[in-house]
């Protein structure tokens, strides 16, 4: 792995590490909001919400636009897409099959002792 | 949960998950050598898999097919390449139409899978790898996934479990 991806992949892991920020891009990949407005959603300071939202957005998962006084945040789906998410949601699905392999064992009569 | 390691390896498209079951190789190694025990835990209870074939020798197949919640059919195979009974096994994993000619189309990937004896249980090591992004995006949109829900969330289980 090149440290480039290795830096990206740390980036992105770090971006989504947060319940906080999985909420906030579950917000702008629904569509486009205003940092203002994503701050009423949390009970924290705009500057906290920020600051999250800088975070998201150095991992490339986010964008930021500004218009007049706003700050106009769109979540980035291709970003979400990228090739960490897939080995991701691909990672969910062979811990699927690991779980029922686990459980069928678990079900031998005379297995456990 | 049994999953010790997991290594995503962006560069080669790789995911490799490492396991550690509470039973003798040779048990967890009949899960995949019994096609009655591998349709149990192929396919997710969404999605579950029948397998029609099963041929678990060098140049064998495995055909089987996954049946989704409209009674939709997919069907997909294994073309295995390598058995090394008990220890590891290789594939190409790939998609078919219903009669199980394999789709050119749709991606395939090279999986290992094996197994070694590890503290009175088996460590088993699943490695795939895919030969491009596109590839491994046109798979996870294929319906190997249980539904189509948005990546994040399944990141949110990730880091949730």
């Amino acid at each position: 792995m090149t440290d480039r991806s290795e830096d990206q992949a740390d980036a992105f892991f770090h971006a989504l590490a947060d319940r906080t920020r999985r909420d906030i891009m579950r917000r702008v990949l629904a569509g486009q909001h205003s940092v203002s407005a994503l701050a009423a959603k949390y009970d924290m300071s705009f500057a906290a919400v920020q600051k999250h939202v800088a975070v998201l957005e150095k991992a490339g998962l986010l964008t930021k636009l500004r218009s007049g006084r706003e700050q106009l945040v769109s979540g980035d789906v291709a970003a979400v897409r990228s090739v960490a998410s897939m080995l991701a949601e691909l990672e969910q699905v062979w811990r699927g099959r690991i779980a029922r392999i686990d459980d069928l064992i678990a079900s031998d009569p005379d297995q456990e002792d | 949960m049994p999953v010790t390691d997991v290594r995503h390896d962006l560069d080669n498209l790789t995911l490799t998950l490492v396991a550690e079951f509470a039973a003798p190789v040779e048990r967890v190694w009949q899960v995949y050598a019994d096609p009655r025990q591998l349709e149990q835990v192929w396919g997710p209870p969404t999605y579950p898999a029948t397998v029609v074939e099963h041929d678990l020798r060098p140049g064998g197949r495995v055909n089987y097919f996954m049946t989704g919640p409209e009674g939709d059919k997919h069907a997909g195979y294994w073309l295995v390449t390598a058995v090394d009974e008990p220890t590891s096994f290789a594939f190409e994993d790939g998609f078919a139409d219903l009669d199980f000619n394999p789709n050119p189309n749709l991606p395939v990937s090279q999986n290992v899978y094996s197994f070694a004896a590890h503290g009175g249980g088996t460590r088993a090591t699943y490695v795939g790898t895919y030969a491009s992004a596109e590839a491994l995006q046109q798979v996870l949109d294929m319906g190997i996934v249980e539904g189509a829900s948005l990546a994040i969330n399944q990141i949110d289980a990730l880091l949730a479990s």
